[in-house]
């Protein structure tokens, strides 16, 4: 967080302390300025004016402040800084850098009152401008590029602010960003760092149709389930079915440039975990450090309650940032329940009337915003960029009916439904084909056709409906036993066991499993399906249908996901399965 | 220090008092009653002219003429290592009649959030010594692996089993033995019956010793719960982070301090969440949860077991619904299980540990662990579906598969769940046994285990006993 703004407002006094909410009195403040609360200068952000008391959450631990200490106003909304440095960088909930954090604390516990800029002020950056002297620039055109990490070369922009005008000078070479890099006529001074505030989307000329997926590397997504880039998807299912781990996958494996990991509420290990993993996993489409890709933003469970509120809208400002650039950019946000938890718990100690279960009745305004700033845009410097928003939403009990699952579901045009039952046998990623849809099959097909094979939508198309069979043949069988049923039926089973064995199964942790590229998901699924007309040929021709299932070669669809060349193996086991099957009849 | 004798309200644990200073957010308050009793209690909300206490040892025999004092400052813990082997009440006083403690430090006892850039990621193996839990739901070192259990089920006894077993294979084998090991019990509303069963249990095995036991009976102020927990985990912090010792936490039954909670924000009049919990409740048991773990450049670690029981048997009731979210996978009680007569009675579906997977495999338990335990998740489950069509359609008329995978399901049960509380066994052990179940099925049904690992392992003979049958 940044003042570089002197305070020209008021300052006040505590009035009441209850938790993370602090009232102060005469203090002259607009709604949503940033102000530093108490003798400790706890971060705060004011809410609510009414006559002389206002209303401020506070984004630190409150124990201990008293009425009458002093609450200093910046005179500035929550803002984000952008600029070189946001990649490879873990932050919290209003961008104070996590590792800064570490070493101005001197303990790895989080103490108060302790304030860091979100990009380094003093590291200097490699500029080389794009403009000359003479050109004429407008807001958001690029003027010069910085190498950020080895992966993402930073645009640096006349801030949508400006006016924008003649290029006066320009500078080349190593800079801080503070320090302007391109003057205009007016005035106007460029540098590489810019301020946003976080509740407001960043300007965009037109939002268009997203037609190209967000390969996710994971069969069931693609395959069955795309999501576009700029596309929103929601990720519902109880605990225990690995929200995390598809969120985790996904931020490893998506073929976006950009990623923006919020980490909302849950847990500090899980964080842990990509701090760890991530500088050392490779990006599938670049062979760098993931790291080089991905910002992550870290508010865990017990971190203040009201920095988690503020989290996933810090994350959002940072892709549209990205996206200005002509980035296609995904944003994990996981949980937006628990953002929406923050929500309930400061609406409740404002005591505003409560709509559903208590939740404040502007929840479904807020996560319709929030999801409103991604989609596939054309930016205002004329450079096409995306932003996908995908949100882990964790129902209570896992039931679906709760507000938050409901109101997201209303919004976004991806379900991916968690299921505990899949997951307790292990069945991951464990989400459920019956209950989950993409609205955005039809408008991607193309893509698939032209970049994977012409049959994609007709080879999905039988997928589903095999699956469907199954789901009603399965009641019948926990009725009267699988062999009462007719043979063909029986067959269409087994398929259906390939199907969700092999092709929907995915291993995140084998190294050959955990990224599945579009054309290995498609051969997979023409190899069951290979072996389901092979095998229903067989049927027709009189062959028992135990004798059919019970081939050698059949199992082996199980471990074509695991082998260090699939093709070869497909290859050879396709010809296996016709070769068995014909000998039998 | 100022003394108040200007109560205005009280109402069920709160008291409120008209004050002229400034008074901090959680400051702690005692409270002199007319006939000379001090009651401690602490700031809930703080105002000009009025603060809120909540007080720990119930609001019986306050009133308006009660002196109230405030001692300036948050609640704090008084910490050293010899706290091993006392016993304190909910609220942190020595009630085993032994000397004073002289603290060496005095904590807070909210502590401050973990920076997650300074944790260290989980990944040590710890072995329970049971079947269930290492061989399916592993614990590390570092984790959060609550109990959900029910009323009458024995999670103490599972408890108890596990904090005498515990152990960390290779630095067993270790001359210097690595960190030390101790147990933090924080015990939150039990009865006086199980808080005997603990001690008996404690003083047998000599594990008192390590041990530092803060005890709240159910009889003791309901509001004192809400406090005995942070104790406790204060107490496990310094013994871990700066005492190096590898702490294992229970906390015994986090449904009782929910129950706390909610007479707290009821009393408040708070508006409700789900089922009158508080809407807060996912914070604050949060805050309890996330204080496991272990963080860089330090030795120690802080484990923690919290043992919920969970009202109805239901899982979907907010206090192991907001657990399940927190903590890293959870260990089910089951009633069918029990009524069986399996100890524990541990059903391993529905259990889960997040952290095992980087806690297992070549070099931490064995190559085949993740593989040989997802078989018998994928196995157990199937023959778990069967039973319920058998109740419809009889054995006779299923395949032989199908009976081979009820088998497996009987045996599983009861070889490799059923231990007892007596019995440890090593990973080594419990491996074993998965094969010798596993090997009950048909080499091809093994889907989920490496083909090298079924060749190294696989019992040919068992297969053909089987068959025989």
């Amino acid at each position: 967080m940044s003042q570089t703004q002197e305070s020209v407002r008021e300052d006040g006094i505590i009035a009441s302390v209850s938790g993370p909410v602090v009232t102060a009195r005469d203090l002259d403040a607009r709604m949503n300025d940033v102000v530093y609360v108490g003798d400790e200068g706890l971060m705060g952000e004011v809410i609510e004016i009414e006559g002389d008391i206002t209303t401020i959450q506070v984004y630190e631990e409150t124990s201990g402040v008293g009425p009458g200490e002093p609450v200093e106003n910046t005179g500035d909304p929550l803002t984000v800084d952008l600029g070189p440095g946001l990649l490879d960088t873990i932050y919290d909930g209003v961008q104070r850098p996590l590792d800064v954090l570490e070493t101005k604390m001197g303990s790895p516990y989080l103490d108060r009152g302790v304030d860091a800029p979100g990009i380094e002020l003093e590291k200097e950056w490699e500029f080389d401008p794009t403009v000359e002297v003479g050109d004429v620039v407008e807001p958001g055109d690029v003027v010069g590029v910085v190498e950020e990490t080895v992966t993402i070369d930073l645009k640096v922009m006349v801030p949508p602010d400006f006016e924008g005008g003649e290029v006066d000078s320009v500078e080349s070479g190593s800079f801080t960003v503070t320090e302007p890099v391109v003057t205009l006529d007016n005035g106007e001074e460029i540098t590489m760092r810019q301020e946003w505030p976080v509740r407001e989307a960043r300007p965009s000329a037109t939002k268009k149709t997203p037609r190209k997926p967000l390969v996710s590397g994971q069969r069931i997504l693609d395959g069955l389930f795309p999501i576009a880039k700029g596309g929103t998807a929601a990720i519902p299912g109880p605990f225990g079915s690995g929200k995390t781990v598809t969120q985790h996958s996904l931020a490893k494996f998506a073929d976006a440039d950009i990623i923006v990991y919020v980490g909302c509420g849950e847990r500090g290990n899980e964080m842990t975990e990509v701090i760890d993993d991530f500088p050392e996993l490779e990006d599938p489409s670049t062979g760098n450090p993931l790291m080089a890709r991905t910002s992550l933003i870290a508010n865990t469970s017990n971190m203040p309650v009201a920095a988690r509120e503020s989290c996933v809208y810090t994350g959002i400002t940072i892709a549209e940032f990205y996206r200005d650039m002509g980035y296609d950019v995904a944003l994990m946000a996981d949980s937006t329940s628990r953002w929406a938890e923050a929500m309930r718990e400061i609406s409740s100690r404002l005591e505003e009337m409560p709509g559903e279960e208590g939740y404040p009745a502007y929840l479904s305004a807020r996560l319709s915003e929030f999801y409103e700033r991604a989609g596939a845009f054309e930016n205002i410097n004329g450079t096409e960029g995306s932003i996908s928003a995908i949100g882990a939403v964790s129902p209570p009990g896992g039931d679906f009916s709760e507000p938050v699952t409901q109101n997201t579901l209303r919004i976004v045009k991806t379900f991916w439904a968690l299921d505990a039952d899949l997951a307790e046998r292990r069945h991951f990623p464990a989400i459920n084909w019956n209950e989950s849809y993409s609205l955005y099959k039809e408008q991607l097909d193309p893509w698939f056709q032209e970049n994977v094979d012409d049959d994609w939508p007709v080879e999905r198309q039988w997928a589903v409906d095999v699956l469907d069979e199954e789901g009603e043949l399965q009641e019948i069988v926990q009725l009267v036993g699988k062999d009462a049923l007719p043979e063909d039926q029986q067959l269409t089973l087994e398929v259906a066991s390939y199907l969700k064995e092999a092709y929907l199964q995915q291993n995140a942790f084998n190294p050959n499993d955990m990224y599945c590229p579009p054309e290995k998901t498609f051969a997979m699924l023409t190899t069951i399906h290979h072996f389901n007309d092979e095998a229903f040929k067989a049927l027709e021709a009189g062959v028992p249908v135990e004798e059919i299932i019970s081939i050698d070669a059949a199992p082996r669809l199980n471990r074509i996901a695991v082998q260090d060349d699939w093709k070869e193996f497909i290859a050879e086991l396709e010809a296996d399965i016709q070769e068995q099957l014909r000998e039998l009849y | 220090m100022k003394e108040y004798q200007t109560i205005s309200e009280i109402s069920g644990p709160l008291v409120f008092a008209e004050v002229d200073e400034p008074i901090g957010y959680d400051e702690i308050v005692e409270i002199e009653t007319p006939e000379g009793e001090t009651k401690r209690g602490q700031v809930l909300e703080s105002s000009e002219g009025v603060v809120a206490i909540q007080v720990f040892e119930g609001t019986t025999g306050i009133d308006k003429n009660a002196s109230v004092r405030f001692l300036g400052e948050t609640m704090k813990m008084p910490v050293t290592e010899d706290l091993l082997g006392r016993v304190l009440d909910g609220s942190g006083q020595p009630i085993d009649g032994g000397p004073d403690i002289v603290p060496d430090e005095r904590h807070d006892i909210v502590g401050a959030a973990i920076n997650p850039y300074s944790r260290e990621y989980p990944e040590e193996f710890i072995q329970t010594g049971v079947s269930a839990v290492d061989g399916m739901n592993t614990l590390v070192r570092g984790q959060k692996l609550p109990i959900f259990s029910g009323s009458g089920l024995p999670h103490n006894d599972l408890a108890l089993q596990v904090a005498r077993q515990a152990t960390v294979p290779e630095e067993a084998d270790d001359e210097d033995g690595g960190s030390e090991f101790a147990v933090i019990f924080g015990a939150m509303g039990i009865t006086a019956e199980e808080a005997n069963e603990f001690m008996d249990d404690f003083e047998r095995t000599g594990a008192l010793e390590r041990s530092v036991v803060f005890m709240n009976l159910a009889d003791d102020p309901a509001v004192e719960r809400t406090v005995t927990p942070r104790m406790a985990l204060t107490t496990a912090e310094y013994l871990a982070f700066e005492k190096d010792y590898h702490v294992l936490v229970i906390l015994t039954d986090m449904t009782n301090y929910c129950e706390a909670l909610r007479e707290i924000g009821a009393a408040r009049e708070e508006v409700p969440g789900r089922r009158g919990y508080p809407g807060y409740m996912y914070t604050d048991l949060a805050q309890l949860y996330e204080r496991a773990g272990r963080i860089k450049g330090r030795e120690g670690s802080v484990t923690q077991i919290p043992i919920l029981t969970m009202p109805g048997d239901d899982d979907t009731h907010p206090i192991p619904d907001l657990t399940g979210y927190i903590t890293e996978g959870q260990i089910m009680m089951d009633r069918d299980l029990n009524s069986q007569g399996v100890q524990p009675p541990v059903n391993v579906l529905p259990s889960l540990s997040r952290l095992m997977d980087d806690g297992i495999g070549e070099g931490l338990t064995r190559e085949d662990h993740a593989d040989v335990s997802d078989q018998m998740y994928a196995a157990y489950a199937e023959g778990e579906d069967l039973r319920d069509l058998v109740n419809i359609v009889g054995r006779e008329a299923l395949s032989d598969l199908d009976n081979k995978y009820l088998d497996f399901a009987d045996r599983f049960e009861d070889e490799f769940v059923d231990q007892g509380y007596d019995t440890n066994r090593t990973i080594e052990e419990t491996l074993e046994i998965g094969w010798d179940l596993l090997s009950m099925l048909p080499k091809d049904e093994l889907n989920r285990v490496d083909e090298e690992l079924i060749e190294a392992h696989y019992r040919e003979e068992e297969t053909e006993e089987v068959a025989a049958d």
